[in-house]
């Protein structure tokens, strides 16, 4: 078990590393391009230049790449902050301090309080979204796959079916054209704004929902389908032969063995919230970091994107081992071996 | 198979499987809806020239005043007033050229990954899995915006991100079911009589490894739809004037109140795409029983 845990998370560390070595090299791909990015349209050659010297940006890749994963550890010092550059770009913290991705070249401050504004809106959008997803997705798993082949499980799958195919952006046009510009109940739009009409649970309402609807509909079959398969297997009869009460057998006996599948694609599911959040907040105008990653890329903000895919690449490669861990761990077959 | 009947229950097994095939395609009535679908927007993407009525980016000052569908323009107009439904029909080109192309060489790349992974085993077979395990953590919407960061956005980098993103996936796959013909007793004959790797791979098991890679692709396909669509709909897509549908739907969602079919009609298009691909999926699916 300890032997499982270690080589985990040793694969977790390796994984992590080579994704943000990828990262690194496609966006600082060619050295010129990163020199011309932080000085923007209007910079002359010669200025161009004599960054590229001043950050070292001709080094090979390998070397640059140390070089940036020092900087985030708070082992070097930024180059790009301070009046060497000129560039006006100053940090209250220092030069050196782990986590530090440079500067925003959007706002033209450090990353860190970029992050800090919007951080905490996201993980509450995440969370109310997960939060909400695994229930609602539990309940109508368990009741269609209790009850397969049923007018109600007929009518969950067809729904479930349909919401999958749906893009993000489709359910987040419906749903503000229902109850936003027809009904009128909820706001269309979610800034969060100071002193705005509508409170800021009303503004949440709709973000939230989009995000629900995408994934539950896919962790509900998921579940369905896991139910089904264990209702199938032998101890289930043999419970039911000794007599215990259908609902005793469906708590005790089958969800345990069947959530064990589902709990990994829950995890999995945080992935496609990341994506989701992305598209969520774009819409609704909210105003956390997937459209802080939005803004970005449409800018060119180099280091700001580099932050965020590495935020959302780190979440997504820990989802993934957490979701392997849970399997080891509610799994006694492989748990032992 | 080494019987002397082989050949005639080999045959038999080929007629049943053709007349299951039959009878999913036909018959089943999803399928066939699916089937349609599909077809019909394969064809206008291929006649649009001939179907539009009007050219997509030509703006009608008159209509723009009043976007609703109209005698003159049948689904309206959009807030500039470029017909709705020419931009439809131009959209489906986008989306039928860029969707096939990204999914096809997501499986080119991870299908050849896949079969050389599951043939030769050993080192190779852990430096591709290693490697696609990597990948696999990368969703497809954070590979583009890495790509554009450096390379701009263009159709391009559309294709490379969706081969990226999907291609692991499509690898396991091949790698589970070459792993389980490889030691058939067809793939062995040929090795006895000499066939190189390449020849077995491509003629002997790339015919053979069947429905749960193409149930896989018509999903795969229906994500990579969502994706196009979603990618447009950031403003992260093709540029401006080239019409595509997820475009087309944020153009319209300032005026959802006023003049909803500008975001309802391209969003309604979009939508029976990805559907047509699920529903295959899940009625190819019947194959393998």
């Amino acid at each position: 078990m300890k032997r499982i845990l270690i080589n985990r998370i040793v694969q977790f560390l390796v994984i992590l590393l080579i994704a943000s070595f990828l990262l690194f090299a496609v966006t600082e791909f060619s050295p010129g391009n990163v020199a011309a990015k932080i000085l923007g349209p209007y910079a002359l050659d010669s200025q161009v230049r004599m960054l590229t010297g001043r950050l070292h940006l001709d080094d090979p890749l390998l070397t640059r790449y140390l070089r940036w994963l020092a900087t985030l550890t708070g082992l070097l010092p930024n180059q790009l902050g301070g009046d060497a550059t000129g560039l006006g770009l100053t940090d209250p913290r220092g030069a050196q301090y782990f986590g530090n991705f440079g500067f925003s070249l959007m706002q033209g401050r450090p990353i860190v309080d970029v992050l800090a504004d919007r951080f905490a809106h996201t993980v509450t959008l995440a969370v109310w979204a997960i939060g909400l997803t695994i229930p609602i997705s539990l309940a109508l798993g368990v009741l269609a796959g209790t009850t397969a082949g049923s007018w109600i499980d007929r009518t969950i799958t067809v729904i479930t079916v349909t919401l999958t195919s749906l893009p993000e952006f489709v359910v987040s046009v419906a749903l503000i054209f229902v109850f936003s510009a027809s009904l009128g109940w909820l706001p269309g739009t979610s800034p969060l704004a100071q002193g705005d009409r509508w409170s800021e649970a009303s503004q949440l309402v709709l973000p939230v929902a989009v995000l629900v609807i995408a994934s539950s509909a896919y962790v509900t079959r998921i579940v369905r389908s896991s139910v089904v398969d264990t209702l199938a297997r032998p101890f289930v009869r043999t419970a039911r032969l000794k007599g215990l009460s259908p609902l005793r057998v469906t708590f005790f006996h089958v969800l345990r063995n069947a959530l064990i599948a589902p709990i990994t694609v829950i995890l999995l599911q945080i992935n496609w919230i990341l994506t989701g959040v992305v598209v969520v907040e774009a819409i609704f105008a909210y105003p956390g970091i997937g459209r802080l990653m939005l803004e970005a890329a449409l800018f060119g903000d180099l280091y700001l994107i580099q932050a965020l895919t590495l935020i959302s690449l780190t979440v997504a490669i820990a989802t993934q081992f957490l979701g392997d861990l849970a399997y080891v761990l509610l799994d006694p077959r492989i748990r032992v071996a | 198979m080494m019987t002397p009947l082989a050949g005639t229950a080999k045959h038999d097994r080929h007629r049943k499987r053709a007349r299951r095939l039959g009878r999913i395609l036909f018959r089943s009535g999803s399928v066939s809806v699916a089937l349609n679908i599909l077809l019909f927007w394969a064809v206008v993407a291929v006649a649009a020239p001939l179907l539009s009525p009007y050219d997509p980016t030509t703006i009608d000052f008159t209509a723009s005043l009043d976007p609703s569908p109209s005698a003159a323009h049948w689904l309206g107009t959009d807030a500039t007033g470029r017909d709705l439904l020419s931009r439809i029909i131009w959209g489906a080109r986008t989306t039928f050229l860029v969707v096939p192309l990204s999914v096809l060489s997501a499986f080119a790349v991870g299908g050849v990954a896949g079969m050389v992974s599951a043939w030769f085993g050993g080192w190779t077979d852990t430096i591709i899995g290693r490697a696609g395990d990597v990948m696999l953590a990368f969703p497809a919407l954070i590979v583009y915006i890495i790509l554009i960061t450096s390379f701009g956005p263009s159709m391009w980098n559309i294709v490379l991100a969706v081969t990226l993103a999907y291609a692991p996936g499509v690898a396991r796959l091949m790698r589970a079911q070459v792993l389980s013909i490889k030691s058939l007793e067809y793939v062995l004959a040929a090795r006895a009589a000499g066939e190189g790797p390449l020849y077995i791979m491509f003629v002997e098991i790339l015919p053979n490894v069947g429905t749960p890679l193409i149930v896989d692709l018509c999903l795969r396909t229906g994500y990579a739809v969502i994706l196009v669509g979603t990618l447009g709909f950031l403003g992260l897509g093709l540029p401006p004037p080239t019409p595509d549908w997820g475009g087309m739907v944020v153009e319209g969602v300032n005026l959802l109140t006023l003049y909803p079919h500008i975001s309802l009609f391209p969003a309604a298009a979009v939508t029976s795409v990805v559907i047509a691909c699920n529903l295959l999926a899940d009625g190819l699916r019947g194959l393998r029983r």
